[in-house]
Parts: C-alpha cells; sequence; structure tokens
C-alpha cells in the first residue's frame, strides 16, 4: 500500500524511496510482545519438552513486564509534552486512548496468563496435551484424568506463543490508523484466539466446537469488515481515517458507499466486541473453552474492540454521527436487553457471565456513541474496571470442581458459602460488582459513562441502561442467593485450593475492583489524559 | 419560600473523629463475618457495643451541636475525593446538622436497645455471630446514607442498607416463603433505586455537582419541569426504601425474617429512608409544589391502604407490618406538606421509632414465649402470663392510637392539623383521609390487644405447629430489659419533642422553620375530634372482637371489603399484571427467538449434558448456520437503518 502510485514501470525512482521513520520508542510495547512471540515459538520448537513450561512462563511474564517498562518510559514523555506520536507511515496512532488501552491490556494480560499457566487446580494444566487426539477416545480421557504427570499428560504450551500474538494483535488493533493495518490486526488476534478456544483439556468435543463456531462466524465477520473497508476506500480514496473524515466532511461523493461501509465495518467490530445482536457466538465459545482463555477474550478482546470502535467513530465518522447514532442507539438498547433478559434464564455460570458481558457490552456502547471527552475517558476507565472483574470471575469459576473437572452448572454452586466461605465471598464481591453496586469498579464505571451519555443529551438511553441493570442486577443475585441461601448439594463440587498463580490472579482482579470503587480518581485522572490523535 | 440556608462550615475538634460513628459498626460488621467461628463466643457482645459506643458518640456530638448558634450547626466533615474527573466531582464526607444527628441518635439508639435484645432472641440460632455481623452492617450502611453530604454516597448507604436487609429478611433459609419475601423486597427496591439514581443524574445534568452544599442553594437553578421530574424520581426512591404506594407490598412481606429484623429495619430506620430522603432535599420540594402535591397523595394514599389492610389480618406481626406502612404514610403526607410539615413528619419518626420498636419487641416477646406462633386467633388471655410485656406493649398501643398525651398524640395530630390547614382544593381532603385513618389505627390496634392479651385461652386446648403445648411465659430480663426504654420513649418522646416546637426549632437549620399553618377553624377541634374518632375505633374493635368469641380458623366466609382487605387490596395481582406478566412474557419472547429461532434447540440444557459428546455434536452441528444467518440478518437490517437514515 505504500507503493499506491509507485507502479512496476517507475524503477527509477526506487533509490528516492524512503523507509518510513518509525519512532521506536513510542511502539516499544508492541514491538517487545510481537517479537517474544516469535521468541517463545522458538521455545517451543528447541526447548526440552521438560523445561518448556517454566520457559514459556518465564518469558511472558518478562515480556508482559519489559512491554509494560516501555510502555511506562513513553508515558513519561507523553505526559510532559502530549504528544501524540503518528509513526510507521501514519498507520499506528500512538496517542492518549491507545497508551491508557495498552496499559489495560498488558495489566488484563498478566492476571490472564496467570490464569493460564495455572498446572495445580487442573492437574497438568487446563489445556490438553495432546490437541490432535480425537475426542472420545481411550488416549483422550487418559489425558483428561491427567492425574499422573507424565509427558504425555502434562499440557502443552502452545498456549503461550499465542497468547503473545492475540496481545500484540489487540495492541495494534487499537491503535491502528486506518482500515487495512486496523484489518491485519485483527485476523492476528483473533487467529490464535480460535486456536486457544479448542486447547480444552476437558469436554473437548465442546472446546472444538466452540472453536470452529468462532472461526466460522469470526471468519464471517472479517468478511464483513474486509467489504466494509472496500466500500470505504471507494468512497474516500484513502483507507486512513483521517481521509475518510475529510472526505465525508465536504464533498459531493456518493453517501451510499460511505454508509454501507460503516455499516459492514460496524458489524465486523460490534461482532468482536460481542454486542447484541451480534453476540450469538458469545455464550457458545464463552462455556466451551477452556475457562482461562474465556478469561482471555472477555476481559482483553472487549477492551480492543471497543478501543477500535471508539477510535473509528471518533476519528472518521465524527461528522456523521447524526446518521449513524439513532443505529447504534437501537444497537446499544437490542445488546443491554438481549444481554440482562436472557442473563435471567441461564443455568451455567459460564454463559451467564457471557449473557453479562454482552449486556455490558450494550452498557459500554452507551458510553462510546458520545463522542465527547467524558465518554471516551467514561468507556475506557469502564473497559479497564469491567475486564478486571470478569476476569477474576472466571477465575473463580476454573476453583470451583468435581470429578468432571469444572462444576459449573449453577446448580452445583449451592450452599457454596458453607463449604467455602472466603471463594464464595470473593464470587459475590465480584457479582455485585457486576451489578454496579457502590463502592465496586461496576458503580464507578457505569457513573462515568452513564453521566457522560447524560450530559451529551443521551437521557432515553441512561434510562434504558438503569433499567437495564436494575434487571441484570438480578441474575447476578440470584447466584449470591444460592451461594449463601441453599444447601449444598450432597454430591456437590468441591472447592480447590488454588494455586499461587490463580490465586494472584484472582487477588489482583479483587483489589482492582475494590480500589477502582474506592478511589478511582488516579484512573479516571489517566483515562482523561488525551484524545485520539491521527 | 426561599429560605436563606444556613452556611456550611468545616468540622472541627471532637467532630474530626465523625467518621467514628459509620466506622465502628463497620469494624464490627468486618470482624464478625470476616473472624469465623473464633469469634462466635464473643461477637454478639462485640456487636453490640460498637453500636452503643457509636450511639455514645453521638450523643457527645449533638449536645455541642446544641450549644452553637442555629447558623453554625451545619458542619461538613470532608474525608477525601471519591471521583474527580472532567467536570465530575464526587468528595467523600460527612454532613454533620441537626437533621442527620437526629437520625443518628435515633439509628445508634434504637438500634443499640435492638441490639441487645436481639442476645436474647437469636440466643439459640446457630447462626447468631453472622446474624450481629449483618445488623452491624445495616447500621453502617444506615449512618452513611443519612450523614453522607452528598447524593452518591448517600446512594451508596441507600444500597447498602437494601442489600443488609435483603441478607436479613431471608434469615430463616429454610423457608421458602423467607427467600420469596427477600427477593421481592430487592425487588421492589431497585425500582425505587433506579427512580433515586436517575435523580441523581438529572441534579448532576443540570448543576453539575451532587454535593448537597451545592445543589441546595442553587436549587432555583434547575428549571422547573426538570425539577418537577426530579422531585417525582426522588419520590419514586423514597417509595421503593419506605414501602409506600405502589410500591408497599414488600414491606409486610418482609416480616419474614426475625422480629429483631422487623423492629430496627422494618419498623424503626430503614423505612424511614424514605421521609429523610425529601426532608433532606426540603430546598428542592420548597421549589416545586406539584412534587409536594404528589408526595402528600402518595402518603394519604398509603396511610389509608395500610391501616384497611392492617384491619384484615390474623398475623401479629403482618398487622403491625401494615400498621407501619400506614404511620410512614402519615410521615410521607407530613414532607409532603412542605414547610409546614417537615418538622412534623420528623417529629412523627421519632415517637413511631420508640412506640413501633416497643410493638414489635413485645410482639417478639410474645411469639418467644408461645413457640414463635404468629396467629392470633390461637393466643388470648395472655396478659396474666405475660405481666411485663402486657404493660409494655400496652405503652405502644396507647402511643400509637393517639391516647391523650402520650407520643402519638402529639404527632399524629399535629400532621392532622397540617394537613388540613395546608390550603388548596386537597387539604380537606388529605385531612379527612388522616382523620378516617386514625379511626381505623385504633380499631385494628384494639383488635390486635383483644386477640391476643385478652379474652378466653385458646391456646389451651391447641398444639404448636411442631406438635408441642403452649406454655406461655414471661421472656428473660435481656429481652424486656431493653424494652423499657422505648415504653417509657412511647409515653413520654412525643410531649418532650413538640412541646413549644422544640424538635422543630433545633431541625430549623436543615429543614427550614415551621411555618404555622393556619386552619380553617378553631385548631382546637382536631385533637377532639382525633380522640373522637379514634375511641369510635376502639369501641367498635370491643363490639367486633371484644364481646364475641374469636374462632381458631380464620372465617371463609367473609364480606367483600375483607376479602379485599386480606387480599392486600389486590396490590400483588396489580403488580403481577402490570409488571411480572410483561417481563415473563419478554423473557419467554427473547429465550424462543434466541434458542427456537436461531439455534433450534435449547442450549442451557443441551451444555448441560456435556458429557453425552455424540449427541451433543448431533445438536450442534449446523447451528453456525443459523448463527451466521442471524448475522447477516442483522447486517442487513443495519445497512437498511442507515440508509433510512441518510437518504430520508
Amino acid at each position: 500500500m505504500l507503493g499506491g502510485e509507485a507502479g512496476v514501470g517507475v524503477v527509477a525512482q526506487v533509490p528516492h524511496l524512503q523507509a518510513p521513520t518509525v519512532d521506536y520508542g513510542a511502539i516499544a510495547p508492541v514491538l517487545i510482545v510481537l517479537g517474544a512471540a516469535c521468541l517463545s515459538v522458538l521455545v517451543e520448537a528447541f526447548v526440552a519438552r521438560s523445561a518448556r513450561w517454566s520457559s514459556q512462563v518465564a518469558l511472558t511474564l518478562l515480556t508482559l513486564g519489559a512491554a509494560g517498562a516501555a510502555l511506562g518510559v513513553h508515558l513519561y514523555s507523553f505526559a510532559a509534552d502530549g504528544r501524540n506520536v503518528v509513526t510507521l507511515a501514519g498507520t499506528i496512532s500512538v496517542d492518549g486512548p491507545a497508551l491508557f488501552l495498552w496499559g489495560t491490556l498488558l495489566a488484563l494480560g498478566l492476571a490472564a496468563v496467570l490464569l493460564i499457566a495455572d498446572r495445580s487446580v487442573e492437574p497438568g494444566g487446563a489445556f490438553s496435551a495432546d490437541a490432535a487426539v480425537r475426542p472420545g477416545t481411550a488416549a483422550d480421557r487418559a489425558q483428561a484424568e491427567g492425574a499422573v504427570r507424565t509427558a504425555e499428560t502434562v499440557m502443552q504450551t502452545e498456549v503461550f506463543p499465542l497468547f503473545l500474538f492475540s496481545l500484540g494483535g489487540m495492541m495494534v488493533f487499537l491503535a491502528a490508523n486506518d482500515l487495512l493495518t486496523m484489518f491485519v490486526a485483527l485476523e492476528v488476534l483473533s487467529l490464535p484466539l480460535y486456536l486457544m478456544c479448542g486447547l480444552a483439556r476437558r469436554r473437548r468435543l465442546l472446546a472444538q466446537e466452540a472453536a470452529v463456531k468462532y472461526f466460522l462466524l469470526g471468519a464471517f465477520s472479517s468478511a464483513f469488515f474486509l467489504y466494509g473497508v472496500a466500500l470505504l476506500y471507494g468512497y474516500a480514496g484513502s483507507v486512513s481515517l483521517a481521509r475518510i473524515a475529510e472526505a465525508s466532511a465536504g464533498s459531493n461523493r456518493p453517501d451510499m458507499l460511505l454508509f454501507c461501509g460503516l455499516a459492514l465495518l460496524m458489524v465486523g467490530l460490534l461482532f468482536k466486541g460481542s454486542v447484541g445482536p451480534f453476540h450469538t457466538w458469545t455464550p457458545d465459545v464463552y462455556q466451551g473453552a477452556a475457562t482461562p482463555v474465556t478469561a482471555f477474550m472477555a476481559a482483553c478482546t472487549k477492551v480492543a474492540a471497543f478501543g477500535a470502535i471508539l477510535r473509528v467513530l471518533t476519528v472518521a465518522f465524527e461528522g456523521t454521527r447524526w446518521e449513524w447514532r439513532g443505529l447504534l442507539w437501537a444497537v446499544a438498547i437490542a445488546s443491554m436487553v438481549i444481554g440482562a433478559v436472557l442473563g435471567l434464564t441461564q443455568t451455567d455460570v459460564k454463559r451467564m457471565i457471557a449473557y453479562s458481558s454482552v449486556a455490558h457490552a450494550g452498557f459500554l456502547l452507551v458510553g462510546a456513541i458520545a463522542l465527547t471527552a467524558q465518554g471516551l475517558s467514561g468507556t475506557m476507565f469502564y473497559l479497564l474496571a469491567y475486564g478486571f472483574t470478569t476476569l477474576a470471575a472466571f477465575g473463580v469459576v476454573t476453583l470451583v470442581r468435581n470429578a468432571d473437572g469444572e462444576a459449573t452448572h449453577l446448580s452445583q454452586w449451592a450452599g457454596l458459602a458453607k463449604r467455602s466461605p472466603l471463594t464464595a465471598a470473593v464470587f459475590a464481591f465480584l457479582l455485585f460488582a457486576l451489578a454496579g453496586i457502590p463502592l465496586t469498579s461496576g458503580f464507578t464505571g457505569k457513573f462515568a459513562v452513564f453521566s457522560a451519555a447524560l450530559a451529551d443529551g443521551m437521557a432515553p438511553l441512561v434510562v434504558i441502561a438503569l433499567v437495564a441493570s436494575a434487571v441484570a442486577a438480578f441474575f447476578y443475585l440470584r447466584v449470591v442467593v444460592l451461594m449463601y441461601f441453599s444447601e449444598p448439594a450432597i454430591d456437590g463440587p468441591t472447592v480447590s485450593v488454588p494455586g499461587a498463580f490463580t490465586t494472584a490472579a484472582i487477588t489482583l482482579g479483587v483489589v482492582v475492583t475494590l480500589l477502582l470503587g474506592v478511589v478511582p480518581t488516579f484512573a479516571l485522572n489517566w483515562a482523561a489524559l488525551g484524545a485520539f490523535g491521527s | 419560600m426561599t429560605e436563606v440556608l444556613p452556611s456550611v462550615a468545616a468540622a472541627e475538634g471532637t467532630a474530626l473523629y465523625a467518621w467514628l460513628l459509620v466506622a465502628l459498626p463497620a469494624f464490627g460488621a468486618l470482624v464478625l463475618l470476616a473472624g469465623g467461628r473464633r469469634t462466635n463466643a464473643w461477637g454478639h457482645l462485640l456487636g453490640c457495643a460498637t453500636v452503643l459506643a457509636a450511639f455514645g458518640y453521638g450523643v457527645v456530638l449533638f449536645s455541642q451541636t446544641l450549644g452553637f448558634d442555629a447558623a453554625q450547626r451545619t458542619r461538613e466533615l470532608g474525608l477525601g475525593t471519591f471521583f474527580a474527573v472532567n467536570s465530575l466531582q464526587v468528595n467523600y464526607g460527612l454532613r454533620l446538622d441537626p437533621l442527620s444527628l437526629t437520625f443518628v441518635l435515633l439509628i445508634t439508639g434504637v438500634g443499640g436497645l435492638i441490639h441487645l435484645y436481639a442476645i436474647g432472641y437469636m440466643a439459640h440460632d446457630p447462626g447468631r455471630r453472622r446474624f450481629f455481623g449483618y445488623f452491624n452492617l445495616f447500621v453502617a450502611a444506615m449512618l452513611v446514607l443519612v450523614l453522607s453530604n452528598n447524593f452518591v454516597t448517600l446512594y451508596l448507604g441507600w444500597e447498602g442498607v437494601g442489600l443488609a436487609s435483603y441478607l436479613l429478611i431471608g434469615w430463616y433459609q429454610d423457608r421458602p416463603s423467607a427467600a420469596t419475601a427477600a427477593k421481592k423486597a430487592f425487588l421492589m427496591n431497585r425500582v425505587g433505586d433506579v427512580g433515586l439514581a436517575l435523580a441523581i443524574f438529572l441534579i448532576w445534568r443540570s448543576l453539575g455537582t451532587v454535593q448537597f452544599s451545592e445543589v441546595f442553594p442553587r436549587a432555583g437553578e434547575i428549571g422547573g419541569p426538570t425539577l418537577l421530574a426530579i422531585t417525582l424520581l426522588l419520590l419514586l426512591g423514597a417509595c421503593g426504601k419506605s414501602g409506600q404506594f405502589p410500591l408497599q407490598a414488600w414491606l409486610p412481606d418482609a416480616m419474614e425474617g426475625p422480629t429483631p429484623v422487623s423492629a430496627l429495619i422494618h419498623a424503626a430506620t430503614m423505612v424511614t429512608a424514605g421521609v429523610y430522603l425529601v426532608a433532606r432535599c426540603s430546598p428542592l420540594y420548597n421549589l416545586s409544589p406539584n412534587g409536594r402535591l404528589a408526595v402528600a397523595a402518595v402518603g394519604v394514599i398509603t396511610l389509608l391502604i395500610g391501616s384497611i389492610i392492617g384491619c384484615a389480618y390474623d398475623d401479629i406481626k403482618k398487622v403491625l407490618a401494615y400498621s407501619t406502612v400506614s404511620q410512614i404514610g402519615y410521615m410521607i403526607l407530613a414532607v409532603g406538606l412542605g414547610p409546614a410539615g417537615y418538622a412534623l413528619g420528623i417529629v412523627h419518626l421519632l415517637t413511631h421509632g420508640f412506640f413501633k420498636a416497643a410493638l414489635f419487641l413485645g410482639a417478639g416477646s410474645v411469639m418467644h414465649g408461645m413457640h414463635d406462633e404468629i396467629d392470633m386467633r390461637r393466643m388470648g388471655g395472655l396478659a396474666r402470663h405475660m405481666p411485663i410485656t402486657f404493660v409494655i406493649f400496652s405503652t405502644g398501643y396507647l402511643a400509637l392510637i393517639g391516647f391523650p398525651f402520650l407520643s402519638g398524640y402529639y404527632s399524629k395530630d399535629a400532621i392532622i392539623e397540617a394537613a388540613y390547614a395546608a390550603g388548596g382544593a386537597a387539604a380537606g381532603l388529605f385531612g379527612t383521609i388522616a382523620l378516617l385513618a386514625a379511626g381505623l389505627t385504633a380499631f385494628y390496634m384494639t383488635r390486635l390487644m383483644l386477640m391476643t392479651f385478652f379474652g378466653e385461652e385458646r391456646w389451651r386446648n391447641l398444639r404448636s405447629a411442631d406438635g408441642h403445648e403452649y406454655h406461655p411465659h414471661e421472656s428473660p430480663p435481656v429481652m424486656w430489659v431493653p424494652m423499657v426504654p422505648l415504653a417509657i420513649g412511647s409515653l413520654v418522646a412525643g410531649y418532650f419533642l413538640a412541646s413549644g416546637g422544640r424538635l422543630a426549632r433545633w431541625l430549623e437549620p436543615s429543614v427550614g422553620s415551621l411555618v404555622a399553618a393556619e386552619a380553617p377553624f378553631p385548631p382546637v377541634l382536631v385533637p377532639i375530634f382525633t380522640v373522637l374518632v379514634s375511641a369510635v375505633g376502639v369501641l367498635a374493635a370491643w363490639l367486633f372482637v371484644g364481646r364475641n368469641p374469636v374462632p381458631v380458623v380464620r372465617p371463609k366466609r367473609v364480606s367483600l371489603p375483607v376479602a379485599a382487605a386480606r387480599a392486600d387490596l389486590y396490590a400483588n395481582a396489580i403488580n403481577e399484571t402490570l409488571i411480572a406478566r410483561p417481563g415473563t412474557w419478554l423473557t419467554r419472547a427473547l429465550v424462543f427467538v434466541d434458542n427456537k429461532g436461531v439455534d433450534g434447540v435449547v442450549n442451557g440444557t443441551a451444555a448441560l449434558l456435556g458429557g453425552s459428546s455424540g449427541r451433543l455434536r448431533r445438536l450442534q452441528t449446523g447451528f453456525v448456520r443459523s448463527y451466521a444467518l442471524g448475522m447477516l440478518g442483522g447486517a442487513i437490517v443495519v445497512i437498511a437503518f442507515l440508509l433510512a437514515v441518510s437518504y430520508s
């Protein structure tokens, strides 16, 4: 695409073609993550099997730490001059929102990788030792049991490079300044995720179904996205977000292309954010995937998708907001209603949290379509808050188990408080946060988002959102009631003693949920640090 | 109507530690709930000690404030920043003013006595420690509610109170009715909470702040329609928490909780939060006559409904519960009268706190002596067997029906008088209904007294539900001693608070001065009429209930009004039709679309059968097709919508 004008016949000009300048300092976090992902593939290939797990975990944690440090260094200079860096020939924009969401992604990724790395809750790890073994065979059963930790039953560690590639893709996705970069990043983040979904050790058929389903639907939505990009290119003659904004500002080009392109683009983005009515994959995939992967998807994919939605809407389509706003109103309402109402009838914990994530996507969209500074910071704060809460909630789900693995049916959670008061208390706290009870991050996040929407004149939407959150509160509460007020089932699940990794991840999630609920100012200020640059 | 609001000074000296008021019970709750079984032995004592310590500190603050000039009685204690982003600034902070300090004394004082009583009442409950943990949590949340200096932390306390109440209503886990009642309370409260949240958002939208000290002086800047909306939404919040029409149905069901809970939460403190909210927002209501009219109308409707239904129940706690609904209706009516009524509502709230707590604890004492029997038809003649309980209960009874010169006489009559004097077309109607309801109150309370403490000892030939004989006996001192101060309060609190407008003057810095109402007739007539109407109620109760033998089994064939009252005036049926049914339909429809229309099977159950892989595969194959179809449909709708908008 760099050679758009440079055809085959202009070889003579090649010496004058300049390589784009790259601000390595600004994009160092992405480079570190993607570089480490490649390194991680080499580790998988060359390190002895017995040492693979430990080297992969060390490498991944080190990577996240190094990327965080690089981000910190750049943030230091950014805080001083507030300069937005647009680099790599204008394809990546490292601005305030990108920095905040990168930080959020790295922090959430750290918690997610801790859950992924845990090998004590599920003997041998939550991931299949041999992903190629056929479900239902004796070999499959043997590796699912996994009690004897032999070379055949220890989990495969491909999940770590996949995780790093996906995380790198997410970071590029939300900083992409043109639609083609965004599309490539979309694929980079999605393809590893499809694979990770299918790697579960237990209930492999369900997991593989989920993976295939996610892949097919994801490919379908990518096609929508790409077709949207093509139409927008046809309209504006460029895939750069800023060019599209310019083109739509004052021209007499046919709007048909613009709006068809926008619609298709949004379908692709809304799919990734699991916003209803494009949410249909969410419950099945969340349920089928290994729970640590679900946690990663629920937290990080949402951040990436909404980061991209915010950027696209703000940078490219602010001028045409009055045309599309009504549509996104309807989508937000649909998402909130679908999530809140269908959550009521769920009997599986993971599906319930999946529908909760659909409802939360609706709340996020309410803030995202405000397109004000307050809406931007509120939505990003909400992403941070929601990510940690939902991640910790899935972390708790991994702990409640019976002989067949995780006990996710709600009836099995009855009376959990009697057997395991601490686990029940932690889960209840997280559910309260999802419901938006004060002193949790859920309340501050909702407050920030709804007040931004109200300030932008969307009072009816806020009313609907409040009613939806009141309805949704009911199904969270139902679980609390079940845990505290019901008699435990005779053959109910036991709560595993979490290993250090899982404990760390859950603790991190709970502490952040509490801190963002009690003293949110710091994070809110950070979220309000800057606007999109292009 | 414009009041000069007093200046708000920063707290200093002793008041700097006002956060202890909240921190003490919160600390108690934390220790009891997190401490586990280790704290079983002394947990209940810690629970009582924290609340009584908070009471002691409250008294110090209160007496200190009494020494200040009226203009300096409002102080704020900043505790840090909650939110500070863009234009939104919310600070943690306490507002120490006459209104909040009055509530602090009520909550910690009456709450402390009920804590003591609960030591005895819950003595045989294996979960007593946890109970006291929840109890302390409730007190802490309630104190946050009344002490906060802005709407957001008030909302925090508001939710906390609802949560603690929910945990306590569902205390008896083995009773499905308790779980249902807890759920109902939570849901109805949520309806109110949405109203409060919307009101807060609207206030912030109009003024850009949620601090009381900034909102109230600038209340005049809010436009008329917005102000009306805010006042109505605040009223919706108040209705949820205080059990007012149309959200009254949860309160009587909440009697499923242990009796100390009924006394503390559903009589003396939590349900008064709505009254507090309206009184606290008096600067807003002062500017909105229509908002006030709505408040008063809700109060009048509720007080009438409550007193009618109270006549039909045989369950001793439910009668008291509907009595609470009705008495809070009086308070809401009073605060709906505006400057002529805010202080009167608070006076009635305080006296009601005393006598209703005495009545509930008395009822708990009766149940304690009667194998947890609650059906008054199975009681009778208990006065002889429980003399102390009888005397204490009688003081509460006399105070409630407004016996001359006892507490209720001063507080309730003043409200009826103010209602008549309020002027406007509705005043005569409001006053008359309030007057008639006083007669009904006398009727149902006398009926309760006669059926419980007098007449034939019907329990002699009956067995309790678990097959025991009844041996009514007096309760231990740890239960009746805390009731004595409440009984004394029932006798004298009304005179003390109302004489010479003592409380009204004290509250002036918070709710403005009490505007003397001018009745269209000599004011002395109102007490005379009220006493006469109440006497008629008592007489009627004696004629209908006292003279005749009481059937042990509730008569089936009754007249239409009685049947209606027994059915809670069809409140549940109305709720069911208006809210629950459409909700169920919506859920069913959505589930149908999600499962049948798109998926083809019920996914949840399919997933449940996770192990049976072959079957699962058959079910799951092909779904992608329908999901994709759904997405395609969505995309087409999206495109069509955008094109329709841009080309229309």
